[in-house]
């Protein structure tokens, strides 16, 4: 903090300047992009969280009337939709926009405006998914689409071309940031900063984005054949000309499983990163932690069929997918003992990041346990497709995800606002959010072993399931109070919160060697990199050894530095593109041509710079 | 409806093992937790005025603590791997052609067709069977994915256009299993459920005997009037009701012909009732919207009439 102490501080983007939304709408800049990316991914949070709501006030008792079948299917395929890939992904793209340049001490992503055009695509698919419901058509045959039920017979309406196209719009943003992220890591780490030194957010970061390049793949491939299937009359899910139904199950949850680790690697990441701060000690078995991440991730690809126990397929392949499945859980516990080994001994401060990464860890090891219990394939063909594995993932992702998200926010917000949040609405939401959590999702585990499926409108009285249906609705609203707890404690803290300064959490790495929020070129001058704690090396030892230079460049990005419009070109005609192909394919022509222009905007050799 | 009470052998199979994994998942749960709660209660600081011992790891430490849920992980794999084949092993087995222990059941949005090759029958989302005789099933669907479920007999099997997939039931006591379809198959995937009825080996004999007779023409007048009205309003074309050998009628909706003796309607929706059958043939989209089968908007005598016919139908 005294290296970047007499820095001036840069006032954060608000739209009352003038201009401030055309410069927005050209923006390179990751930190903007980041934040964008993160409120955005937030308010269809909020969205997912009322659909959500809507579930659980139709569940909350026998032959529930606030929604008719329709409505319901729409609602929880959204509500799925949502939450995968308009909350989950993009929130953490934008995390790892915001923290990853800073973190390994960078001026910029690798591609800056590709960066700008992940944030586009993101935010224009998110809507064009959205737009459905003002066509009263949303999607309707579940977020894992299952054909033939998608397929044009029996999905005649537009429903599932909005999915199949909102998601294949939605794959370009997803590859698209991913290949960033993989760059940036690679190319642009600060001098010294060798992998074993990188913090362990980036690490999983990382993982997550390779992940994402061989996942999305299958899955737009997927979307593509149901959309020829559903448009162009091809076969290649219908099992009557020859197709496979089971084909469209191979291919989605090839993408399905790594998802579930693009969601929850980057919440261990920040885990990662806050357990230790609070504790006061570096992370317990670096090496392990960073190891394991890796471990995760390849082992994800091979675990996908443990979502079809129950299709038929031979004893000896479901003894190969229960295996790996279990093999996956040996990581996971490394993690979760290197968490506890980080706490142990150190100093514990409960303030709000560390409650959050700390529940994290107390949710997951439930939400991991009733993973190894659907891995174990007979159990499975008792809980599949009932509410016991809606508890299970619930438990990943909100005790997961959400609880990481929620860390990361407490922990990062005060590097991007320049304000702190209030310590004790943070506290507030914590516990709210365990509390509702645990009451929305624990007693699922209980209708599911009392035989309730999942993804039904409706159940009969008389079977045991009123009880546990009645607590998980209030526990749902009791999150609903926490998340709006957050959101008066983030929108205060932007008005009258107190002053973070560079480093409020007297933290170790290098996103807090600059000032809060960061200057546009992140940082005048870096510390040398000589540990994974560069800052604990500054702040404990002084001055740097002497071997090492006393102050060291960051690393420019690969692109111009000047905002540009042309990939908000490109991702508006992407999304004319595949909205033309809802009804008419001339304008879809049209969109193509726009892209074309767009792109041959973007990489047009800008003019020689005078002099050079 | 849980699979926590099982009445049957493989259920029973899956019962043991749940109750393993359950068992080592809360002796993990209870110790980690600990561990958790401990770690944070034990060292949290109001304030920190110096800095703790910075302890980079431990290997050994970190190896034990790999190796143990390593070695947990494979022994509850060992016991997986056995009830696997115990559980699914006879589904694989094929009975022989037009055995009479062998059923067919169908998927339909949102209905179960059973039918029973042997004796030549067909019905409706009731499976018999007789206690304590293994029962192979064979599955398969006309339109979308189902999964075929009676949880307090066998796990469930996914109900797939275009394939073949089996399973086996079998009761260890009489009794009413209730199963439900458990792959989202669109509007009411919610009221697609049916019911497993497990009688004494006698008792089924004699249920499927009365199954393969014919319908008994009516001789109540309404009720011969409402055979007149189950042509003239449409019931026909997707209804069959199999009179001596005449029986004709579409195959769309559920088979009628012993639809008096079933116990529920609209595929376990409704109890079958005199009173439930004319609440459900008089406006069957407000207790199932979306279902194959329409308003027809009869006046009150042809409701009545059918009404008649259908309860004769024993």
């Amino acid at each position: 903090m005294a290296a970047t102490a007499e820095l001036p501080t840069v006032k954060p983007l608000t739209l009352s300047r003038p201009r401030a939304i055309v410069d927005w709408l050209s923006t390179i800049d990751h930190k903007v992009i980041g934040l964008s990316y993160v409120t955005t991914a937030f308010i269809f949070f909020l969205l997912g969280g009322i659909e959500a709501l809507l579930i659980r006030t139709q569940l909350v008792v026998p032959d529930g009337q606030l929604l008719d079948p329709r409505a319901y299917n729409q609602v929880f395929t959204m509500h799925g939709t949502t939450m995968v890939f308009l909350f989950g992904m993009p929130v953490l793209t934008g995390f790892g926009n915001y923290a990853v340049p800073l973190q390994i001490g960078a001026r910029d992503m690798a591609f800056p405006r590709l960066n700008a055009f992940g944030y586009w695509a993101f935010l224009l698919g998110g809507l064009f998914l959205y737009a459905s419901f003002l066509l009263g058509a949303a999607p309707n045959g579940g977020w894992f689409a299952y054909v033939p039920l998608t397929g044009p017979t029996y999905s005649p309406g537009i429903n599932m071309d909005f999915w199949a196209l909102g998601i294949i719009f939605l794959g370009m943003s997803t590859v698209a940031a991913a290949i960033n992220f993989v760059v940036t890591i690679m190319a642009l780490r600060a001098q010294g900063m060798t992998p074993f030194r990188m913090p362990l957010f980036v690490w999983t970061i990382l993982v997550t984005a390779c992940l994402m390049i061989i996942a999305i793949p299958p899955l737009s491939g997927a979307a593509t054949l149901l959309e020829l299937d559903r448009r162009f009359g091809t076969h290649f899910f219908d099992a009557q000309g020859g197709g496979d139904p089971l084909l469209w199950q191979h291919l989605f949850w090839n993408f399905g499983h790594p998802e579930v680790y693009i969601l929850i690697l980057p919440a261990m990441g920040m885990v990662s990163e806050i357990l230790p701060v609070f504790s006061r000690k570096p992370i317990f078995g670096y090496a392990a932690v960073a190891t394991s991440t890796v471990a995760i991730g390849f082992i994800s690809v091979t675990v996908w069929a443990h979502h079809m126990f129950a299709v038929g397929l031979p004893l000896v392949a479901q003894g190969f997918f229960a295996t790996s499945t279990v093999v996956i859980a040996v990581p996971t516990a490394v993690k979760i003992f290197n968490w506890i080994g980080t706490i142990w001994g150190g100093k514990v401060l409960l303030r709000p990041p560390f409650l959050f990464a700390a529940g994290f860890v107390a949710q997951f090891i439930i939400g991991g346990l009733s993973g190894v219990m659907v891995a174990t394939v007979p159990f499975d063909w008792q809980a599949e497709d009932t509410y016991f594995v809606v508890a299970h993932l619930h438990y990943v992702l909100i005790g997961g995800t959400v609880f990481g998200t929620l860390a990361g926010f407490h922990y990062w917000l005060p590097k991007m606002t320049g304000r702190m949040l209030d310590e004790r609405l943070g506290t507030l939401t914590f516990w709210l959010t365990f509390v509702g959590l645990n009451l929305a999702f624990f007693p699922m585990h209980i209708s599911g072993l009392l035989g309730m499926p999942r993804r039904v409108y409706t159940y009969p009285p008389g079977l045991g399931w009123e009880l546990p249906n009645f607590i998980s609705t209030l526990g749902a609203y009791i999150l609903g109070l926490a998340i709006l707890a957050f959101v008066y404690n983030v929108v205060r803290s932007l008005y009258v919160g107190e002053p973070a300064g560079d480093d409020p959490w007297d933290a170790w790495t290098l996103e807090w060697a600059t000032s809060s929020p960061p200057p546009p070129h992140n940082f005048h001058r870096l510390p040398p990199v000589l540990s994974a704690r560069p800052l604990w090396d500054l702040k404990r030892r002084g001055r740097p050894r002497g071997e090492a230079p006393d102050w060291i460049e960051p690393a420019e990005s690969g692109d111009p530095v000047c905002p540009s419009h042309w990939p908000l070109v490109v991702a508006l005609g992407l999304a004319l593109l595949f909205a033309a192909l809802l009804v008419s394919p001339v304008w879809a022509f049209a969109g193509g041509l726009m892209c074309v222009a767009g792109i041959v905007g973007w990489t047009w050799p800008a003019a020689p710079e005078p002099g050079a | 409806m849980s699979p926590l009470l099982p009445a049957g052998p493989a259920a029973a199979r899956i019962a043991d093992l749940t109750y393993v994994i359950f068992g080592l998942a809360a002796v993990v749960f209870i110790v980690v937790e600990s561990l958790l709660l401990f770690a944070v209660l034990r060292f949290r600081r109001a304030q920190v005025s110096s800095e703790p011992k910075q302890i980079y790891g431990n290997a050994p430490l970190e190896a034990v603590w790999t190796a143990v849920p390593a070695l947990i992980l494979a022994v509850l794999l060992a016991f997986t791997l056995r009830t696997m084949s115990a559980v699914a092993g006879p589904a694989r087995a094929a009975p022989a052609q037009g055995a009479a222990d062998a059923i067919q059941v169908i998927g339909h949005q949102w209905w179960w067709e059973v039918r029973y090759p042997g004796a030549q029958i067909s019905t409706a989302n009731e499976i018999h069977i007789a206690v304590g005789q293994p029962v192979h099933v064979d599955v398969s669907s006309t339109d979308v994915i189902h999964s075929f479920w009676v949880p307090q007999l066998q796990g469930k099997i996914d109900v797939i256009p275009g394939r073949i997939n089996a399973t086996w039931l079998q009761a260890d006591r009489p009794g009413v299993y209730r199963g439900q379809c458990a792959e989202f198959c669109g509007d009411q995937h919610a009221r697609m459920a049916l019911l497993v009825v497990a009688d004494p080996a006698d008792q089924f004999s004699a249920w499927l005997e009365a199954q393969q007779q014919p319908a008994a023409p009516p001789t109540d007048p309404q009720a011969q009037q409402g055979v007149q009205v189950f042509a003239r309003v449409g019931c026909i074309t997707c209804h069959t009701i199999r009179w001596g050998s005449t029986g004709a009628g579409g195959t769309r909706g559920p088979d009628l012909t012993h639809v008096g003796n079933r116990r529920t309607l609209a595929a376990g929706t409704l109890p079958n009732t005199p009173g439930t059958m004319a609440g459900w043939i008089a406006n069957p989209q407000a207790l199932k919207p979306g279902s194959d089968m329409p308003n027809l908007n009869l006046n009150g005598d042809d409701l009545q009439a059918l009404l008649a016919l259908l309860e004769g139908l024993r």
